[in-house]
């Protein structure tokens, strides 16, 4: 070996890994942006456009380094490594302000593709006396596409059903922290003493694995595992577990680990539950909504122009929040909790009722389903008597009452116990396939007809249809049920025995 | 933790030092918590033992037409018939600063709780008295068309009602179920069977044979022979040996009497299962749902509020009564108004005294002159509540959280929680620790617990209840306690169907015994029935028309 020289294979591995880092930060940009601003062909096609306009920026740049290059290389690997490795948790967080999301994105996209832009041009510097110029561009272009078929083959099929976004990210800053440290071992006599660029690479290390160890906390990786599509969005508020995820189709509200909606279909279970009742009290212009957060069934009962003032009461704000701010959200409610005629009012809706006077014409009762006792106290007959004393003489209400397939019993068990409080009912179950069959329960104080009007613009219900849903086949006919009651909670004990059958 | 508060905490909930401290070591050091011991002013009531106040001359004299002497459920009760009937012409006189005897209550910016009896069993029969005070308390949402009542379901216990702490995990109901094997649950079964028969049993003249008020049940000596022995005993005649089951029974001792099977009367052992089963259970329907519970956050505290609606101006607290002397058409009673430490001498028409026995048997003067016999019957078993305020529900595992919920291997209760009925599911709430001393001779058990400080006496309770919940030490805002030295008469071997507290019962000229303790049961029924009964009877005397709510005369 000659003086001099450095021995060009294992710097051609570092072009590899530094060219699979670069294109899995554009991978993570890009499924983080379409995930969060939907639109996927959009955000791809923006992202890799931007990221290869600042590559572009980055090459250009190089130029102006002229010194000590190997000590720049390391300086650049070190600082990918920081912004690369950081960029998904860095950008999950900025989820929470959608507001600062679009500039902190943009930023970190530039500055990765920048960073990126500056290794190989660095690189073919460094190496280029101690390899021919046409060996040497043949090589290391060589190594740079074979990284880019590593990454974007490993991407989505080992890394992010693995370790999920934020972790992958991570894991290739990591990457990238080594080949700062391996370059500064094969340059070691370009460099001299390397006592600064060891400490900063050492610092970024620490940091990145204290990332790892904490990115429990952002995202949780048996609770990722409990879904089957990437985890957009996790916290805990005092009443319970959200978790947004997100996939090609669509994205799903969890709550407790319980699908309340898919926004692929979510539109079938929202017309179902809030226009039929219209069709029994078509002046309504008091509605109130108990339960429902997530704004949907709002987004329905707006398309009623007659409604004067919709009062949505749900216990959780942190829910009701997201419905107002989140992006996601906003474009599939339509914003419509942010609509003049919508009063939000955080409470338990039992409490609610039991302490308020003033009445109203249609309530939409969408709460989860009764999983446990302190749902299951918004499904008995105390809970309906108190409804029915806050409801208009002529007013009428919709219940959600789980799947009159699934759980049949305790679908019956619902409409039992509003009769038994003193209601005519009509039962009704339409197809939403994220759920499978889903019934509900119309109320009213008097006897009424099946509804037939329906307003303009709807994509599930139709006139011709809408009559069909009130008939159920055999497997779903009703069965004769007790009344679910304060103290008998039969229905939580029902429910729960019903889905034990769908367990594994 | 210091040791001395260790050895008094492990004395109290008598478990060994080292659990104590197991349980203890993650709290902190002092209780970060506040709290007091609440009520019962000892000095005031102790008055009595010395017989200084017997010297002392009445400073002003009052008449009236009825004294109510204690104002409990059975003095509030006499209060509420005489104002039924539209006497008004009574006043109550009540030891303590705040009325309602064991079914006080107490509140706080989180709930209202209880600070002894809790709840009251759907009554099996018809129970005119009990329906009427229940249906002003808005427990009786409608009546069937023969006249029964409907039951409020926001009065009645929610569900889930009762769970177990057994093995490290909660368990729904009271009987240890998990890992019972297919004999324990048959002699469960079995044991059930049996109380079914006695529930179901009727004399000649067709009483029950174990009714409430007890007084309505069969005096046929073929069950009343059942006093004779002891639970303990009439469990192992019987072939109930199965360890379940033992502390399954003698849990229910614990928790209605504060008595061990072997201080339990077989008599009153059935009664606590059987009086509370609608007795009509067949051979085709072996099996009925006992008696459903009301109850209220404020436990029994809520019926004191009802039955002071008609005596709240009439009560004169901080009275110790120290003199009561019948004479031929009047009562003389004298008390001492601590506040002003004055002595009042009244003179009443009638004396109704809602005192228990063995504070009565130092006030009526002819007692006190030549002690009855009976007074050495009555037996009181000293209690323990501590009611907890708690920042957030504790962790634990199993079964969601109870109404009642018991721990297995403790010698307390458990506890009940206050915003179980209608408060919220998650957050702030108030738990309720009750702890008796069953087992223990009164005396002993009473100095133990009169002798330890609140520090001590909150710490017992936490320990205890940490040994479910680990992380209830940090989640404690508040621990107030309340010392009952006397809670209620033991139904002990021989008590229930004694000749001698049968006799503690009869008048003496113009007054009236209406205390539960000669009822041998303390409950809220027995309570009331005396209190009605008592009022009643004057009413009769009077020559006052009223709606009689009881039968008047069957059974003492």
């Amino acid at each position: 070996m000659e003086e001099g020289r450095v021995r060009p294979g294992p710097v051609y591995l570092t072009v590899l890994v530094i060219a699979t880092c670069g294109l899995v930060y554009e991978l993570v940009a890009g499924t983080l942006a379409s995930y969060l601003l939907g639109d996927s062909v959009t955000q791809f096609s923006l992202v890799i456009g931007l990221y290869l306009t600042a590559m572009g920026l980055g090459s250009w740049l190089s130029k102006f380094l002229e010194r000590g290059l190997a000590r720049r290389f390391v300086d650049v690997e070190i600082a990918v490594a920081l912004v690369g490795g950081f960029s998904a948790p860095l950008l999950f967080l900025a989820f929470d302000s959608p507001r600062w999301f679009q500039p902190v994105f943009f930023s970190v996209v530039v500055a990765i593709g920048a960073l990126v832009g500056l290794e190989i041009p660095l690189m073919l510097r460094l190496l280029k006396r101690s390899v021919v110029f046409k060996d040497l561009v043949a090589q290391v272009l060589t190594f740079d596409y074979l990284g880019a078929l590593a990454a974007s083959v490993l991407f989505p099929l080992l890394f992010v059903p693995r370790l999920g976004l934020v972790r992958t990210s991570l894991v290739f800053g990591l990457l990238n922290a080594a080949v700062a440290f391996a370059t500064i071992r094969l340059f070691r006599r370009e460099i001299g003493p390397p006592g600064g660029l060891l400490a900063r690479a050492a610092v970024v290390t620490l940091l990145l694995l204290f990332g790892v160890a904490s990115a429990d906390r952002l995202t949780d990786l048996a609770e990722e595992g409990q879904y089957a599509d990437e985890v957009l969005l996790a916290r805990s508020s005092p009443y319970q577990r959200i978790v947004v995820t997100k996939n090609r189709a669509g994205f799903q509200l969890f709550l407790n680990g319980h699908l309340q909606f898919s926004s692929v279909d979510e539109y079938r279970y929202h017309e179902a539950l809030v226009h039929p009742a219209f069709g029994v009290v078509p002046g309504a212009r008091r509605v109130a909504v108990l339960g429902g957060g997530d704004g949907l069934a709002v987004r329905e009962i707006l398309k009623h122009p007659g409604v004067e003032s919709i009062t949505l009461v749900d216990l959780d704000p942190a829910v009701t929040r997201l419905a107002r701010e989140h992006p996601l959200f906003v474009a599939l409610n339509r914003g419509s909790l942010l609509s003049p005629k919508v009063k939000v009012v955080n409470v338990d809706a039992m409490k609610w009722l039991e302490e308020g006077t003033d009445r109203f014409d249609l309530f939409f009762v969408d709460f989860p389903d009764p999983s446990n006792f302190a749902v299951g106290k918004l499904y008995t007959s105390r809970f309906y008597a108190l409804l029915g004393r806050r409801l208009a003489p002529d007013g009428a209400f919709a219940v959600q009452s789980t799947s009159p397939l699934f759980a049949r019993r305790s679908f019956w068990i619902i409409e039992r116990t509003i009769r038994a409080a003193g209601f005519a009912t009509r039962a009704y179950h339409a197809t939403v396939p994220s759920f499978g069959e889903w019934g509900f329960v119309l109320a009213a104080a008097h006897p009424f007809g099946v509804p037939e009007a329906l307003p303009p613009g709807l994509r599930y219900l139709s006139t011709e249809t809408l009559a069909s849903l009130f008939a159920f086949g055999p497997d779903m006919q009703r069965t004769d049920q007790p009344v679910n009651r304060l103290d008998n909670q039969v229905l939580v004990r029902t429910y729960e025995d019903e889905f034990r059958r769908f367990e594994p | 933790m210091n040791p001395s508060r260790r050895d008094a905490i492990a004395a109290l909930v008598g478990w060994p030092a080292l659990a104590s401290l197991l349980s203890c070591r993650r709290g902190p050091e002092r209780p970060r918590y506040g709290g007091e011991i609440v009520g019962g002013d000892l000095l005031r009531g102790h008055k009595l033992r010395t017989g200084e106040l017997l010297a002392r001359p009445p400073v002003r004299r009052e008449r009236v037409g009825t004294a109510i002497l204690g104002a409990g459920i059975s003095g509030l009760s006499a209060a509420w018939t005489l104002a039924r009937a539209g006497d008004t012409d009574f006043r109550l006189y009540e030891l303590e600063d705040v009325p309602g005897g064991n079914a006080r209550s107490g509140r706080n910016a989180v709930s209202r709780y209880p600070w002894g009896a809790h709840y009251v069993p759907v009554p099996v029969d018809r129970n005119p008295a009990l329906e009427a005070l229940l249906e002003e308390a808005g427990a009786v949402e409608s009546r069937t068309p023969d006249g029964r009542p409907v039951w409020a379901e926001q009065v009645l216990c929610a569900d889930p009602e009762e769970r177990l702490f057994f093995r490290g995990l909660w368990w729904e109901g009271l009987y240890p179920r998990a890992g019972a094997s297919g004999r324990d649950l048959a002699e469960l079964a079995r044991l059930e069977r049996e109380m079914h028969r006695f529930a179901s049993l009727r004399d000649a003249r067709g009483r029950r044979a174990f009714a409430i008020p007890r007084r309505l049940s069969s005096d046929d000596a073929e069950w009343t022979a059942l006093d004779r022995i002891s639970m303990r005993e009439w469990l192992s005649r019987n072939g109930f040996t199965g360890s379940r089951l033992v502390w399954f029974v003698e849990y229910g001792c614990r928790d209605d009497f504060g008595s061990s099977l072997d201080d339990t009367s077989a008599w009153a052992g059935i009664h606590y299962f059987a009086s509370r089963l609608p007795g009509h259970a067949t051979a085709d329907e072996p099996f009925e749902e006992p008696a459903p519970f009301l109850t209220w956050p404020e436990g029994n505290g809520h019926l004191v509020d009802v039955l002071l609606r008609s005596a709240r101006e009439r009560i004169v607290t901080g009275t110790v009564v120290f003199d009561v002397v019948p004479r031929a058409d009047s009562v003389e009673v004298r008390y001492l108004d601590a506040p002003r430490d004055e002595v009042v001498s009244v003179e009443a028409r009638h004396a109704v005294v809602a005192l228990p026995h063995f504070v009565a048997a130092r006030v009526l003067a002819p007692w006190r002159k030549e002690p009855p016999p009976f007074v050495a019957e009555f037996q009181y078993a000293p209690w323990l509540v501590a009611n907890l305020t708690l920042a957030d529900r504790p962790r634990e595992r199993g079964f969601p959280m109870a109404w009642d919920n018991v721990l297995y291997d403790s010698r307390g209760l458990g506890y009940v929680v206050a915003t179980h009925q209608s408060g919220p599911s998650r957050g702030p709430t108030v738990l309720t620790y009750y702890l008796v001393f069953a087992g223990e001779e009164p005396r002993k058990a009473r100095e133990k617990l009169l002798s330890a400080t609140w520090d001590e006496l909150s710490g017992a309770a936490i320990a205890d209840l940490s040994r479910a919940h680990p992380d209830l030490p940090g989640l404690v805002t508040r621990a107030d306690v309340y010392l009952w030295g006397h809670a209620m008469a033991r139904p002990h071997p021989g008590f229930v169907w004694s000749p001698g507290r049968a006799a503690a019962q009869q008048p003496l000229g113009r007054v009236r015994f209406a205390h539960a303790d000669a009822s041998a049961f303390p409950l809220f029924e027995e309570a009331q029935d005396a209190g009605v009964r008592a009022a009643e009877s004057i009413l009769k005397e009077n020559g006052t028309p009223f709606l009689a709510l009881v039968a008047l005369g069957s059974g003492l």
